[in-house]
């Protein structure tokens, strides 16, 4: 089991800010950005963080502190925060907040712009994996598949994982998780 | 409305492990006269890359969109996060021209192209608007009479609204009307609308194990006899994990985990065994044993 909060400092024991960790553009950059246009609109209010259930049953986690760090510009500490990856997607700050910050996006983004610079888990490159392989996102065991005729179900339709890796060329999330697999294969070891 | 025909999309989770809900959703709908036609080839709907990769997520939904197009049938999904991701999309890529004219560069290298002619629904919604609640009502020939369960919808059946938008995300009906609709009872109870833990799956264990406890225990403190589900995630995340979830929090639960489309079958007379009940890891032999053996009146 990994735990990806335990290396990040729970609320209220984080490092003091350093002037040179502050990148003012940020705010701006984040807001030219699809999923977190509203980012400057939030106002500090908590709801978000307090109708989290993820923040319940984490003491590192805190939606509302994430978005406050971005906007003030401390973007090497919400980039590299791996309880960034904790968030389950589930919307209900998105549904809430007063400001309509679509809180759930910017959370995205921050996970989207974090695996640019090269922070993934490892279940998202496993998915990766299958998909490249697959066309699925998880690698539907053979059995499971031939085992569907006897339980009076259609053939599973195929994953086509050419055509998927066709149109996915140029995207930059796929050519980075394609590059270790070949250069594993060139022989690092 | 009769005879509606649907493209059915089954995603990856449910193939991969929830076969259970597809037998059963199946078997339902072609009682209720809803006829399904086969996607001719599939990928993953792309949420699970979503955080990783927004531009990711936008290709693979547009190109399963795409597909669909080409057959020309609108879109039926047994997973939330599918219809989720395909609505999402779809609504998306119709409002802003120049993200689908950079989204169909990509999709024409295979020669597709998305265009915005297929609409997507969950099972749940299809229920509710095609085939409608008193259709269900006259198809019961075996009322559930005395049986209390509890529903849990999961997040992205009822979220965000503006792209689901079907039912209320903060006091949803729909699925409590169709359990009604069997004539089983269904509880209110504590944070009916909470996540179920599942994405963070993988990232925090704990904490994904934690919210699946404290909606075991709100639904054990009315006393539900069954959680009836409509997402393969939060199917796994319940009926896999309650003993897990037993032994580590030392509870005691055993409270079976029904796809809703099990519970319907049950209530129209079919067998346990075709709706694949001997899947469920929690059994659920009581409601069986209550239900089942009183045979079907047809
Ligand atoms: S709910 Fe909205 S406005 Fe309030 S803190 Fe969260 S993001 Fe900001
Ligand atoms: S979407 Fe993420 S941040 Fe928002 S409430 Fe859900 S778990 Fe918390």
């Amino acid at each position: 089991m990994t735990e990806a909060a335990s290396t990040s400092p729970p609320q209220g024991k984080e490092q003091p800010i350093k002037a040179s960790e502050i990148d003012p553009k940020f705010k701006y950059e984040l807001q030219k950005m699809h999923g977190s246009e509203k980012i400057l609109k939030c106002f500090q209010c908590g709801t978000c963080t307090s109708d989290c259930p993820v923040a319940r049953f984490s003491d590192s986690y805190r939606p509302r502190t994430l978005i406050h760090m971005a906007q003030l510009g401390l973007k090497d500490r919400v980039l590299n925060s791996d309880t960034l990856w904790l968030c389950a997607a589930c919307f209900t700050c998105t549904d809430r907040c007063p400001q309509d910050v679509e809180v759930a996006s910017v959370i995205r983004v921050f996970r989207n712009l974090a695996t640019e610079k090269g922070c993934i888990p490892q279940v998202f490159k496993d998915q990766a994996q299958s998909l490249i392989e697959t066309g699925y996102a998880y690698k539907i065991p053979d059995l499971r598949i031939k085992k569907r005729e006897s339980q009076g179900l259609p053939p599973l339709p195929k994953g086509n994982p050419d055509a998927v890796k066709k149109t996915l060329k140029g995207v930059a999330f796929f050519d980075r998780v394609q590059k270790p697999q070949g250069e594993q294969a060139s022989g690092k070891q | 409305m009769a005879n509606s025909k649907y493209l059915i999309f089954l995603g990856c989770a449910i193939p991969y492990r929830v076969s259970s809900f597809e037998i059963s959703s199946r078997k339902v709908l072609a009682k209720l006269g809803v006829e399904l036609a086969e996607m001719p080839e599939f990928n993953c709907c792309g949420l699970p890359f979503d955080p990783v990769s927004h531009e990711t997520m936008l290709i693979l939904a547009a190109k399963n969109l795409a597909m669909a197009e080409q057959v020309g049938l609108n879109i039926l999904t047994l997973c939330p996060g599918c219809a989720g991701t395909l609505k999402k999309v779809n609504k998306i890529l119709k409002a802003d021209k120049s993200l689908k004219e950079k989204i169909n560069g990509h999709l024409k290298e295979a020669g597709l192209e998305f265009k915005g002619t297929v609409e997507t629904k969950h099972l749940l919604q299809l229920l509710k608007e095609d085939v409608g609640v008193e259709k269900i009502k006259a198809a019961v020939t075996r009322p559930l009479t005395g049986l209390k369960v509890a529903e849990h919808n999961g997040c992205h059946i009822l979220r965000p609204k503006e792209f689901i938008g079907f039912d209320d995300p903060e006091d949803p009906q729909t699925l409590k009307m169709l359990i009604e609709a069997t004539g089983a009872t269904c509880l209110d109870y504590i944070d009916e609308t909470e996540c179920c833990g599942a994405p963070s799956v993988g990232v925090s264990d704990k904490i994904a194990l934690q919210l699946a406890r404290d909606k075991l225990n709100h639904i054990k403190m009315v006393e539900a006899q069954a959680l009836v589900t409509v997402c393969p995630f939060c199917h796994i995340m319940y009926d896999t994990n309650e003993l897990r979830i037993e032994k580590t929090f030392n509870e005691v639960y055993g409270i079976p985990i029904l796809h809703y489309p099990q519970l319907l079958g049950l209530a129209m007379g079919m067998s346990p065994e075709e709706l694949a009940f001997s899947e469920l890891r929690v059994n659920a032999k009581k409601i069986v044993e209550q239900f089942a053996t009183q045979g079907a009146k047809q």
